[in-house]
């Protein structure tokens, strides 16, 4: 599989899920296990483009796959990705576990909605639980970050969603 | 100190790594840690006839297998955290059980193997021979004192306690209007979204036991495993990294884990970590919440409270880890902000077999608050007055601040409010809620209450201008989300006249700072900021006196602006505090920042030795503070809301919060804290419910059935503040981290009991309920 634009050798472990492979043998700690049963989101990541939860999946299905985690948004030292940076500016984020699944899945959104209506941003954030910001300011987020990723930035590092 | 940064809506410096996935939280550390699991109690209450750990201990992959007879400490109970005279019968837990097991989820046996898997395995090979005995489930049924949880606990009661002020009996005969009331709350979870872990490491070498914990109080932490393992606090640090929320449970001294996990790394010589899965969260982790009042309220024609007399029992789960800390927040604070002339308070600490209780966001608020204002709107209801005016009749006026309520508080001092404006809470409250919306079933719902916040006894901080002029500051109180980083940076950064950017802050590590008390009862910002304050405020002293010596002028006539220390509107003449932290330091090989301005050599010498009698090297100071009583904050909520005849579904048209915290450091992150609160109030009052069965499970334990709301359940909050600044601490902060969770399940009960026609007295609801009353009301 290809994490991050990376090829890696499929894990040893047929048990292993895709969460725990990402973050115990790749070293990719963004990625957040919350729940292990698919209803937090923390662990969402995209799989080929498209918001998946890491920990509903065994790390060798993912085989032949691309996978794209928090980490391959922005490169160390790069601007943040628009949807990160639109998180920062409307407090989006307080303790910052949930963060990362957030992220995925409003990259997925914009994707999908690049001018999101208020009913799809909520629609597009109902498969991640948040308990410090009440949602007010993710929603927030998620429209300013449409409106971020309408503005080119040549600053910003590859990997972009 | 001017203030340039206090106030301001700061963007928040914690964020960056925390965006980019490169936050550390307890379960990021690896370093070759081994792996572990804890085997609990599946039954509520039993007795344990044996444990056979052998088939475990042979598996592959196993490293250990302990229970309480490999354990030194294994018959030694776990300390109450907080004692009280009144707690005659308190009970706290071993690390693991051995003998009888008093809720599900107690721990039993701890197995360390090479991956979590294995463990997870192991655990299932372990062999414990219950004999279940009789289960107490209920408060009602602990009062009831058919079956004991603990057989030397006569009445299952903990504790009991009376206060009583003015003459209750007298006043309630002579009131024009008496009226009798039962209010019932169940247990409710925090349900953080990172679950409790621990990872500990034994250096041999060094003897030095370092301990990575999502908890809220490191310092006592490493106080209680120090004394424990017969090391000096030297020996042992605990650092809190990042932390995925708290909200009260994830303070402890100790959960089993805690003990276990260090205790297995000096054992093995390797690593250990541990982390919580989502299901053991629900029956290991502390709940709050479960309460039931009997009320009795006496008012004249006006509506005017004359006597209030309240008797409830609280339920504290199987043990008293923490005092009673609960009730006695309850019974100081049912009164809230009205005048009260007669108050009477009972309360019966009892034991169930259910999970510990100990303090969860809100902490015996929500159900004092619901209390108070449920009582009110049926004096309203009885009168035929608007809810809003029987409230005005009685709120406490400006003018009669401090305010003594004449009960007790959790710090042993008695409860005084410190300040406060309530009538313009609840008329600015009124005025945001505006026009009532056209259609059926629709209720509106107001609610206010105080909230006692930073308790003592202190926190302290360190500050240090390094040779970069770079700042440092350090804390003992870890943060879970509230953005300590930024506000303590900005209150730093006003003292010493430097950028927010250029100060780092470390919270809840011990080795940068030993000493503290945690972060609860929404006090970081009373007694960490105002420490922050105290700290900085030295080093600024001292970088004064240092300048004055060399610019040779009156450490009165220099001041902090930009970086530097400079005579009073003359920029030209000043020095920068990186060259004074080299000069605070006299060595000869200076190196750094400013070395070349400020060496002993090129410096202006001054007589006598370079470190002068009192003086200590550095730019840096510790400085500490501890407030003299609880700040009060303040608040008002308001809320229209539908219901759904058929479906019951609830929908909440528009909701108000007019909240008063003193000063606010940073509006961004107190707007955070309101948002996120009345959030938690939400789940709280209609969608969360711990279904505890007659036999002591909890039927949901898992996130597909204990219903957390999404976005799409959380409607947008509409927030206004005023300032009453608090007189009790430099700062003038008070407190905002439990504020909007705590009026939400009276402010919904008011709304949705006009919205349906039917009397609500009970927490949480949910359609179900709602369906329930309208069929048969109670």
């Amino acid at each position: 599989m290809k994490v991050n634009g990376v090829a890696h050798p499929a894990p040893v472990d047929p048990r292993r899920l895709l969460s725990d492979h990402l973050r115990h043998d790749l070293g990719l700690t963004g990625t957040h296990v919350g729940c292990e049963h698919g209803v937090c989101g923390c662990c969402t990541v995209l799989l080929d483009g498209a918001p998946v939860r890491s920990c509903l999946m065994l790390a060798v299905q993912a085989e032949g796959h691309e996978v794209t985690t928090i980490e391959g948004l922005a490169a160390n030292g790069a601007p943040l990705h628009p949807v990160q940076q639109a998180f920062h500016e409307c407090h989006g984020l307080q303790c910052g576990f949930c963060t990362p699944g957030f992220v995925m899945s409003v990259v997925g959104l914009l994707g999908q909605h690049p001018d999101p209506t208020p009913e799809q941003v909520d629609e597009g954030i109902a498969g991640n639980l948040c308990r410090c910001t009440g949602y007010a300011s993710i929603r927030r987020s998620v429209h300013r970050a449409a409106e971020l990723s309408k503005v080119p930035s040549p600053l910003r590092g590859e990997g972009q969603g | 100190m001017t203030t340039k940064w206090f106030g301001a809506r700061v963007q928040r410096v914690e964020d960056d790594r925390l965006l980019r996935g490169h936050g550390r939280f307890t379960d990021d550390i690896d370093e070759g840690a081994l792996e572990s699991c804890i085997v609990r109690s599946p039954y509520a209450h039993a007795l344990i006839r044996s444990i056979d750990v052998s088939a475990a201990r042979g598996m592959p992959g196993v490293v250990a297998v302990y229970t309480a007879a490999d354990l030194p400490f294994g018959q030694t109970d776990l300390p109450i955290l907080i004692p009280h005279p009144n707690l005659t019968h308190g009970r706290t837990q071993r690390c693991l059980a051995s003998e009888v097991v008093r809720y599900v989820g107690e721990a039993v046996a701890f197995i360390v193997a090479e991956s979590r898997s294995v463990a997870e395995d192991a655990a299932d090979m372990v062999q414990v021979d219950y004999e279940p005995l009789p289960v107490v489930i209920t408060p009602e049924a602990a009062a009831r004192a058919e079956h004991l949880v603990h057989d030397d606990v006569p009445g299952n009661v903990a504790a009991e306690m009376v206060q009583e002020v003015g003459a209750v009996e007298a006043s309630l005969a002579a009131s024009p209007h008496r009226r009798r009331h039962h209010f019932r709350f169940e247990r409710a979870a925090a349900c953080p979204i990172e679950g409790r872990a621990v990872w500990a490491r034994w250096s041999t070498s060094e003897r030095k036991l370092t301990v990575y914990d999502s908890t809220q109080s490191p310092t006592s932490i490493r106080g209680g495993l120090a004394v424990l393992f017969g090391l000096p606090e030297s020996s042992v640090e605990v650092i809190a990294p990042d932390v995925g929320g708290g909200f009260g449970p994830k303070i402890m001294l100790f959960y089993p884990d805690e003990l276990l996990v260090p205790f297995a790394a000096m054992q093995l010589g390797r690593p250990v970590k541990w982390t919580e899965d989502r299901q053991e969260h629900f029956t290991a982790v502390n709940q709050e919440r479960g309460q039931v009042h009997e009320v009795e309220v006496g008012f004249d024609e006006e509506g005017r409270l004359l006597a209030l007399d309240v008797d409830f029992i609280h339920d504290a789960g199987a043990y008293t880890p923490y005092g009673i800390i609960l009730p006695i927040i309850t019974a100081a604070q049912v009164p809230g902000p009205y005048r009260v002339p007669s108050y009477r308070v009972r309360f019966r600490d009892v034991y169930t077999n259910a999970t510990p209780t100990s303090p969860y966001r809100g902490a015996g608020r929500p159900h004092a608050c619901f209390v108070m204002e449920r009582t009110l709107d049926a004096i309203a209801a009885e009168l035929g007055l608007e809810r809003a005016e029987v409230r005005r009749r009685n709120l406490i006026q400006p003018d009669q601040f401090p305010y003594e309520v004449g009960v007790a508080w959790q710090d042993g001092n008695r409860v005084v409010y410190d300040s406060g404006d309530y009538p313009t809470l609840l008329e600015k409250a009124i005025a945001n809620l505006g026009p009532r919306p056209g259609g059926d079933h629709i209720g509106m719902g107001v609610g206010m209450y105080v909230e006692g916040t930073g308790v003592g006894p202190y926190e302290g901080a360190h500050v240090q201008v390094l040779v970069s002029g770079k700042v440092v500051a350090a804390t003992g109180i870890p943060s879970q989300g509230q953005a300590h980083a930024t506000v303590w940076a900005q209150i730093v950064a006003d003292e010493l006249g430097v950028d927010v950017a250029d100060v780092e802050v470390t919270g809840g590590d011990t080795r940068r700072f030993p000493w503290g008390v945690g972060t609860f009862a929404s006090r970081g910002a009373v007694t960490a900021g105002n420490a922050m304050a105290v700290a900085a405020g030295m080093v600024a002293e001292k970088a004064k006196h240092i300048a004055a010596d060399h610019l040779e002028v009156d450490p009165a006539d220099l001041e902090l602006v930009g970086g530097n220390v400079q005579v009073k509107g003359s920029p030209d003449r000043g020095m920068a505090l990186a060259a004074l932290a080299v000069l605070a330091n006299p060595v000869r090989y200076a190196f750094g920042g400013g070395t070349e301005a400020a060496t002993q050599f090129t410096a202006r010498p001054r007589p006598g030795p370079p470190l002068h009698e009192g003086e200590q090297p550095g730019l840096e100071a510790t400085g500490y503070y501890s407030p003299p009583g609880s700040t009060w904050a303040a608040g008002c909520h308001a809320a229209y809301v539908r219901v759904d005849p058929q479906t019951f579904r609830l929908e909440i048209l528009k909701y108000v919060v007019v909240h008063d915290c003193g000063r606010v450091i940073n509006p961004l992150v107190v707007q955070g804290q309101i948002e996120g609160g009345v959030a938690q109030g939400i789940g709280g009052a209609f969608y969360e419910r711990l279904a505890y069965d007659g036999e002591g499970q909890l039927r949901n334990a898992s996130l597909m059935e204990f219903l957390m709301p999404y976005a799409t359940e959380i409607p947008e909050i509409e927030i206004d503040h005023i300032e009453t600044p608090s007189p009790l601490n430099p700062l003038g902060v008070k407190g905002a981290g439990e504020a909007g969770v705590i009026p939400v399940g009276a402010v919904l009960a008011s709304a949705i009991e006009e919205a349906l026609g039917v009397p609500i007295t009970e927490m949480p609801l949910s359609p179900l309920k709602l369906f329930e009353l309208v069929k048969s009301p109670s």
